[in-house]
């Protein structure tokens, strides 16, 4: 069963709170840095992001608003009535529908402004845009305030309400003012009500528990109800008609007999009358309390008549339900509940006849054909006295027979086994029953892999015959091949052209080892005409050993050279008159090859102690590049020819002072490690 | 038990070496050592790396055809076992495996002889080429054909041979 708890409804915050709590939470949960520099589409992100978060917000926490205030339809009529009573049912549909619309609002606001947003172009305007959406909003929600302060001040009194289950057992105590409701509960429960000498001490409902033949029933206290017509009746007193309109509970109609709460037996049993349309299919009970003040016998005569209408109407329910018509003694009751004094019987007769009354409605209705299985185990009844076993067939009888015979009688493989020495030292021939063509081979061991070949691979009946064919075909093929291996296409060469060839490879090698190394010098260092050779790699000598090696008379080409040679010019110019006998003959080889650096040393000595020669002005020195007088002549004149016009007209020509870079950079910035930089 | 083949270089694989690699969609990749496994995951072309047998039969470096392949082909319905039919293929497995290592380095060596020619050849114009460079051309050579190996000698050979041929 549901037990109606309104405690659990979360707490409506106040407008101010609300705005206050969402606004924040969008301060704290959404970045917070922006820049105007920002791409345009970064700046509308983050500000939209902004206004659909508060909308989010506003939108959970208003719909949890309204889903968790009950729906007054959709309770049952009970509450709804209660509710009704003590919240008038208008305001709070009105409440909730105004929190409803303005949850609509607040999307609509953001939806629109979020459409703007998407069309914003600088920081500002975004801004701006967010600003306004979001005042918006809290408008909204602050014309809405009232609203959530009502339906918080519910919240408040629905947690307060008891927690009354409508379709248990209930028991439920009602009668003027005063009469001694309270005290009863206080007696048979552990509920803990006011019980005062004034009149509606109880203002609202209140709800205690007790048992009856191991079954909780809740008994439920109403404040008391005056004798006034239907709408005069103010919230209290309606508390107690809602109650008693709508649960179906065994009702206790409380009469003081004694006259002191104030009103007489006449007043009460005219409310009784006028309330006993409500008492329809309800077990009552009537309980004249406060017996020790005054005994039920001892009343007046118009009081007992009354008394005895009201029991005679009290009856008519009881008839009603078709209960047994006689108990009467049930119906009106005596106690008091200062002395306690027929408390316990007054609850029994009550729980009594409300479990009466509910049994026979579950009997009544369909559900119980359910449950009637927990109750009664039907069993046929024996029509005759014939014993009927369950059949067995006698084959399957015999079956089993012959196999627990013959369990004994086969040797398995596991007795072989033990038989044989145990798990451990024993193991099965598998091969056994193999069906072979000749039964010796049933113990073969065959190779599986031969020479990295799988022997499996290979097994073929008929691979004798193949391997026939194959070594005849491997035999043709072999004669052809013979005849084949004649045919050579190129000559052998010769050992000496072998050696050659060698050669020739070797000297090509060096080459291109040279061309490398002299490309990439010469890339780093100046190339230096041969005639600066510091090294001494172009000597006669030299050249003198490779020609030789290529099997040729180097001598004549040793003469030519020094004839032209330079350094000897000057030697060739003081023995002008030696000139005929030098036919590069053997004798100056064998004289200078030895003594070179001497002859050269010993030339350059005599230059210097002679006079300095000057040479003709056409006369071609070797070296320079050209290839007779007549055009270094030419080259001359051409050179002092371009000069002559720009030396006439005093221009800047090449030999004059020119200064490339006018501000060099690192003389006129830059600070000084040590020193000031006043002048640059 | 069975030997079988690496997927990348196509050795073979003895039992106990390498690893096998079982792919989602259940094929089996063997290989024989690390080597073929680090390049399968590197995911190398055996087809594209030289030292295997996929490159080698593609470019026609080793035999790709041949009737002797034909006696080895994995079966898979199991014979019933022989005693002689198994020393008839023990024998002929030896056999097979040398006829078809000769026909291998035959055509091994069929492709290289080509080769030879060709060098043969391109030897030979070289050496009439190049000659140029390590010996002098014969009208200028004192003795034909044969190098000179000790330089010194040859040297003073010439001057004395020129002294002679002037005087």
């Amino acid at each position: 069963m549901v037990q109606y708890n309104f405690k659990k409804i979360t707490v409506v915050p106040n407008g101010k709170d609300f705005i206050d709590i969402i606004l924040s939470r969008t301060q704290r949960q959404t970045p917070t840095v922006v820049h105007k520099g920002y791409a345009i589409s970064r700046l509308r992100q983050f500000y939209m992001r902004k206004v659909k978060y508060t909308q989010q917000n506003f939108h959970d926490k208003l719909s949890t608003i309204i889903d968790e205030f009950p729906r007054l339809d959709g309770i049952h009529p009970f509450y709804g009535d209660l509710l009704h009573v003590l919240y008038n049912k208008d305001h709070y549909k009105l409440a909730l529908g105004q929190i409803n619309t303005a949850r609509n609002l607040i999307s609509k606001i953001a939806k629109d402004y979020v459409k703007l947003l998407k069309y914003g172009d600088s920081l500002y305007r975004c801004k701006s845009l967010k600003v306004a959406a979001l005042g918006r909003m809290c408008t909204v929600i602050k014309r809405v305030g009232p609203s959530l302060a009502y339906l918080e001040q519910i919240r408040q009194h629905m947690a307060r309400l008891p927690s009354i289950d409508p379709n248990t057992r209930t028991i439920l105590i009602c009668g003027y003012p005063n009469v001694g409701k309270s005290s009863f509960i206080n007696k048979i429960t552990r509920a803990d009500v006011d019980v005062q000498p004034y009149a509606f001490t109880t203002k609202s409902l209140f709800v205690g528990h007790t048992d009856y033949k191991y079954l909780r029933y809740q008994v439920i206290d109403t404040p008391g109800i005056l004798d006034r017509p239907f709408e005069d009746r103010n919230i209290i007193e309606m508390c107690s008609i809602t109650a008693l309109a709508h649960l179906r509970a065994a009702v206790l109609f409380f009469l003081d007999v004694s006259g002191s709460c104030g009103y007489s037996i006449a007043q009460q049993a005219a409310l009784f009358h006028s309330i006993k349309s409500l008492f329809m299919n309800k077990p009552l009970t009537i309980v004249c309390n406060k017996t020790d003040l005054q005994p039920l016998e001892g009343i007046s005569e118009e009081d007992m008549k009354l008394v005895m209408e009201m029991k005679s109407e009290a009856m008519k329910t009881v008839v009603a339900q078709g209960g047994e018509a006689t108990n009467d003694a049930d119906v009106l009751l005596t106690m008091s509940t200062l002395t306690e004094d027929g408390v316990i019987a007054v609850k029994n007769a009550a729980c009594e006849r409300l479990l009466n009354q509910r049994v026979e409605l579950k009997m009544k209705s369909k559900k119980i054909n359910d449950c009637l299985n927990r109750f009664h185990v039907a069993m046929p009844k024996p029509r005759d006295q014939k014993e009927r076993p369950p059949c067995i067939p006698q084959a399957v009888l015999d079956a089993k027979a012959k196999e627990a015979a013959e369990e004994e009688k086969r040797k398995t493989e596991k007795d072989l086994e033990d038989e044989n020495g145990g798990a451990g030292v024993y193991s099965a021939s598998l091969k056994k029953h193999y069906m072979l063509a000749n039964d010796e081979w049933k113990e073969d061991v065959l190779p599986e892999i031969l020479d990295g070949h799988n022997v499996y691979d290979f097994i073929d009946p008929d691979i004798l015959q193949r391997l026939e064919e194959l070594e005849r075909e491997e035999g043709i093929r072999q004669a052809e091949e013979g005849d084949d291996d004649f045919e050579m296409d190129g000559e052998e060469l010769t050992p000496e052209e072998r050696e050659a060839l060698i050669e020739i490879r070797k000297k090509k090698n060096s080459l291109i080892q040279e061309h490398r190394i002299k490309k990439t010098t010469a890339q780093n260092r100046p190339t230096v005409p041969r005639k600066f050779d510091k090294d001494r790699r172009f000597t006669t000598k030299r050249m003198g050993r490779q020609l030789s090696a290529m099997g040729m008379d180097p001598s004549k080409a040793i003469n030519r050279l020094r004839e032209r040679s330079l350094s000897r010019k000057g030697r060739k110019r003081e023995r002008s008159t030696d000139r005929e006998h030098d036919d590069g003959g053997a004798m100056d080889m064998d004289v200078d090859q030895p003594n070179k650096k001497l002859r050269l040393r010993s030339t350059s000595q005599s230059r210097s102690r002679s006079r300095s020669r000057s040479r003709p002005p056409g006369e071609v020195v070797p070296g320079e590049g050209f290839k007779d007088s007549a055009q270094k002549s030419k080259a001359l004149k051409l050179f002092k020819k371009s000069a002559q016009k720009r030396n006439k007209d005093a221009r800047r020509g090449e030999a004059d002072r020119v200064i490339p870079t006018l501000k060099p950079k690192h003389l006129f910035s830059g600070k000084r490690s040590i020193g000031k930089t006043q002048r640059r | 038990m069975r030997v079988e083949k690496c997927w990348f270089c196509s050795s073979n694989i003895y039992p106990g070496h390498g690893i096998q690699f079982v792919r989602n969609d259940a094929k089996i990749f063997r290989f024989c050592r690390s080597k073929c496994h680090k390049n399968f995951k590197m995911k190398r072309n055996p087809r594209k790396v030289k030292w295997t047998k996929a490159y080698r039969r593609l470019h026609g470096k080793d035999m790709t055809q041949d009737s002797t392949f034909e006696f080895e082909r994995k079966r898979n319905r199991p014979e019933r076992y022989d005693r002689n039919v198994t020393e008839n293929t023990l024998k002929a497995i030896k056999k097979i495996d040398k006829v078809r290592s000769e026909r291998a380095a035959n055509h091994i060596e069929k492709r290289l002889r080509v080769r030879k020619g060709k060098e043969r050849r391109e030897a030979s114009k070289e050496v009439d080429q190049s000659i140029h460079l390590v010996q002098a051309p014969q009208a200028l050579r004192q003795e034909s054909l044969t190098l000179p190996k000790v330089k010194v000698q040859v040297s003073q050979q010439n001057s004395e041979q020129n002294q002679a041929m002037e005087e």
